[in-house]
């Protein structure tokens, strides 16, 4: 009976933006003590929905109840205090203070001096902060600074700190997507005693297998609607797929129509400077081909795949396209010699956030469209990014608009555009489809696949294994800075490459 | 009709005036000035204020080249300084008792303004290589700059003032053409040139990149490096214009021009929109911002302000109208 028992109640929920509804009549039910996944592609309204929840936007229509009782918070401060807390997908924590400042931060644990002044009670503080840290499994010393943890343990940390607020409702947004399997298992073990103790948790994700296994109940959200709420039991992938994009997806992966080609991309015996990153990597990548590469989290592909794009310092090894050695130094030198990279961080390396989709897809290209030497010719930069925009079919107002108001699968388009203009032989595509919702993950394989029937030479890191399995000719895999094997399309499967994966551990 | 009825709901006005904060700002300051002292509006006053507007443009615009790629020049002011005296001590009448260079003959003016500019240009080309190459921040590096700059140039003037300019070097900043004053066409001249770099150019492209999103430029194949360096030197040559024409304008020079004007032209930037988190600000909301300065600093002698007092309204006019402006890119709920 407890199990029937709603704890937050969000009933027929709108709000609107200038030109945009953004949720229309939504309503979501939580049940206490229950794992409740919140689903649908970027731009379903699944983080306004949230948004709404704790007072960031204000309600155009609807009310919002929670342990039976219609709340307003003006501030996520306020719903914490009320028993909601929120594990955000870019944690943010302070980095050089320690756990127990990060974990009591705005509420530290005082005491008075002279019975006037009041300090803060470091013991107490630290007392409280072990239990806490017990409460998460985390076996370390409070007095750590949080920037010498993993993303996990911070995430932890953060997961602890939603405990001690005693909250009844504690959402995460996308929890897994820079764990590892292994630290995958910990946080699942952590939701269920947190389930157990009664605590309801609200789980977005993309990732249909993890929610499958750790939530009661999926809702499932498209275009700022409410579509339906189903007994995890009840779903298939399919099923969820169907209710997310709103039609059959019959194929996640297109088909593959490109043909691999003479060998174009050689990497011979390359060593990172940094001793506990990649070494002695050799392989080939043919021209029309994609060559996927996974591993676990720390395997070191991105480092690797920066090394040959001249952003990491490289020990020794050689690279040489079509049979000639190239010398990279720099990115600056990887573009002229034909090689482009999408890096994995788009935020962090990837858009120019305050800048024009123009400027965005124009920036690696520009010396192509200098006048007189110096001038540039707006008018073909203009055309440059329209035409992309209608190639790729970004969705975006216009070529002026900010890149930072574009989904995340927009603003990925925008940097592949940005890389297309260059005309590169090899493309790298470092996770191209992180946190893309699955309809544009689909347009993104079929522009790499388009890309290597114009014989281009494709690499993709991925991390998840249907995807590498779906586009990949070869699949290699490494482990701990170290090529595993190489795995051809045919005899590529989940279990060789996990295998392979953890071949060195 | 219903467009028209639109704009004068309340909301919208409220948004209007929000986003052109600025220009609300400077109308207000000229018309409650105008009423209480029509004298201000007069064609004297007024080219005055442009005049002195003019020198601080050109400072302005060279600073916000560092503003835009996320850097900041607490050197600016003092590099003004060595491209006055090298202006007043090179360009003095040759029948000029005190002469700083006794035996020194008559120069050219477009030949000292050179020198002038080559100094200050290699001024600005150590601040970015230290920038650039021995990564030092570029508050602490300029900020060293500008004790080393100032020391030089006392000794160099032997902390003396220099005076007796001849003709034609402070006819640049008392000349006309036509009927408007050289000075101001100098400063149109270099807002034209700054548009074309930040608007029209690689480099200027490259600079806003940079102040996007610096590793994202850097993977972009950007080189960062060289931009930056770029834009320090272009910044130096800004500088000794600058400097330059103060001197020109004041008919003499000391180690002492231009202090604190990098703090006035950062001020400047930042009341004209040049964000403080890099990667925006245009020559229009940088001249904005140095109108709204110089004819705040104008009204408050009109209206009788102390000296004293002046600066306190400074600083608290300062701080407000970067807090409207600011509203614009506050997230609207």
């Amino acid at each position: 009976m407890q199990h029937l028992d709603i704890i937050l109640a969000m009933n027929h929920i709108s709000k609107s933006f200038p030109g945009v509804k953004a949720l229309d009549d939504v309503s979501f039910h939580v049940r206490r003590g229950t794992v409740h996944a919140l689903m649908g592609e970027n731009g379903a309204g699944k983080s306004t929905l949230m948004k709404c929840l704790f007072g960031i936007y204000s309600l155009d229509a609807g009310e919002i109840l929670f342990d039976g009782k219609p709340v307003h918070f003006h501030n996520p401060k306020d719903a914490l205090n009320a028993g909601i807390s929120m594990i955000h997908q870019e944690l943010q924590p302070i980095p050089y203070r320690s756990i127990s400042e990060n974990l009591w931060v705005g509420r530290y644990p005082s005491k008075k001096i002279l019975g006037l002044f009041s300090i803060v009670d470091h013991k107490l503080m630290r007392t409280k902060s072990l239990e806490l840290l017990k409460k998460v499994h985390l076996k370390v010393n409070p007095n750590t600074a949080l920037k010498e943890l993993s993303v996990s343990q911070i995430q932890s940390i953060e997961i602890a700190k939603a405990i001690s607020y005693e909250s009844k409702v504690i959402i995460m947004d996308e929890p897994t997507s820079s764990l590892t399997l292994q630290e995958v298992e910990q946080l699942f073990e952590i939701i269920n005693n947190l389930r157990n103790l009664g605590v309801s948790i609200i789980y977005i994700s993309h990732k249909m297998e993890e929610i499958l296994r750790i939530s009661d109940e999926v809702t499932i959200m498209r275009d700022g609607k409410y579509i339906g709420t189903w007994q995890s039991k009840e779903l298939t992938m399919d099923k969820i797929i169907k209710n997310m994009v709103g039609r059959e997806l019959t194929n996640l992966y297109p088909p593959k129509t490109n043909v691999p080609g003479d060998v174009s991309l050689q990497v011979k015996d390359f060593t990172s400077t940094n001793h506990r990153s990649f070494r002695n990597v050799s392989f080939d990548v043919r021209k029309g081909e994609i060559l996927g590469i996974g591993g676990l989290v720390g395997a070191q592909r991105t480092e690797l795949v920066e090394g040959i794009f001249g952003l990491r310092a490289v020990e020794k090894g050689e690279i040489s396209l079509h049979g000639r050695k190239l010398n990279i130094k720099s990115p600056r030198d990887a573009i002229a010699k034909g090689i482009a990279l999408v890096t994995e961080d788009r935020r962090g390396n990837g858009i120019f956030g305050v800048l024009s989709v123009r400027d965005n897809v124009a920036v690696a290209s520009l010396s192509d469209f200098v006048d007189y030497h110096f001038k540039l010719n707006n008018r073909k930069l203009n055309k440059l990014a329209e035409d992309n925009i209608k190639k790729l079919r970004i969705k975006t107002p216009n070529t002026k608009t900010r890149i930072s108001s574009l989904s995340g699968g927009n603003q990925q388009k925008v940097i592949i555009s940005r890389w297309l203009a260059v005309e590169p032989d090899v493309f790298i595509l470092d996770e191209p489809t992180r946190g893309i919702d699955v309809g544009a993950k689909y347009e993104i394989y079929s522009i790499m696949i388009d890309l290597a029937k114009q014989g281009k030479t494709i690499i993709m890191i991925s991390s998840e294994m249907p995807e590498l399995l779906g586009v990949s000719d070869r699949i290699m895999v490494m482990c701990e800075g170290r090529l595993s094997g190489i795995l051809d399309k045919e005899e590529a499967n989940q279990e060789k490459i996990m295998e392979l994966a953890t071949k060195y551990m | 009709m219903n467009k028209v009825l639109n704009l004068f709901k309340k909301s919208d006005i409220k948004t209007t005036l929000i986003d052109n904060a600025m220009y609300v700002i400077l109308l207000t300051i000229l018309v409650v000035v105008s009423i209480l002292r029509p004298v201000f509006l007069s064609p004297n006053n007024l080219t005055n204020i442009m005049m002195n507007a003019s020198i601080r443009i050109i400072i302005a615009l060279g600073v916000s080249g560092a503003l835009i790629t996320r850097g900041t020049d607490l050197s600016a002011g003092r590099i003004v300084g060595v491209g006055a005296v090298i202006g007043g001590t090179l360009l003095q009448r040759p029948d000029y008792a005190a002469k700083f260079f006794p035996e020194l003959g008559d120069m050219p003016v477009v030949g000292i303004l050179l020198l002038a500019l080559t100094v200050t240009a290699l001024l600005g080309l150590i601040n970015g290589l230290v920038i650039s190459f021995l990564h030092v921040p570029p508050f602490i590096a300029t900020l060293g700059m500008q004790s080393i700059v100032y020391g030089l140039s006392l000794i160099y003037t032997k902390s003396q003032p220099i005076g007796g300019l001849k003709t034609d070097y402070t006819y640049l900043a008392s000349g006309r053409i036509g009927p408007v004053p050289i000075l101001i066409i100098i400063a149109l001249v270099m807002m034209a040139i700054m548009w074309f770099l930040l608007n029209q150019t690689k480099f200027g492209k490259y600079i806003y990149a940079i102040g996007g999103n610096e590793a994202a430029a850097e993977v972009a194949g950007v080189n960062v490096v060289w931009t930056k360096i770029r834009v320090y030197v272009l910044a130096g040559l800004f500088y000794g214009l600058a400097g330059f024409l103060l001197a020109a304008k004041s008919g003499g020079a000391t180690a002492n021009y231009g202090i604190g004007y990098e703090l006035e032209a950062i001020a400047a930037c930042t009341i004209g929109g040049v964000s403080t988190a890099g990667g925006v600000g245009t020559v229009q909301g940088i001249v904005s911002g140095v109108l709204i300065f110089e004819m705040l600093k104008t009204s408050l002698q009109f209206l009788g302000v102390t000296p004293d007092l002046q600066y306190v309204a400074i600083g608290t006019v300062i701080v407000m109208a970067v807090a409207i402006d600011i509203r614009k890119y506050l997230t609207k709920k």
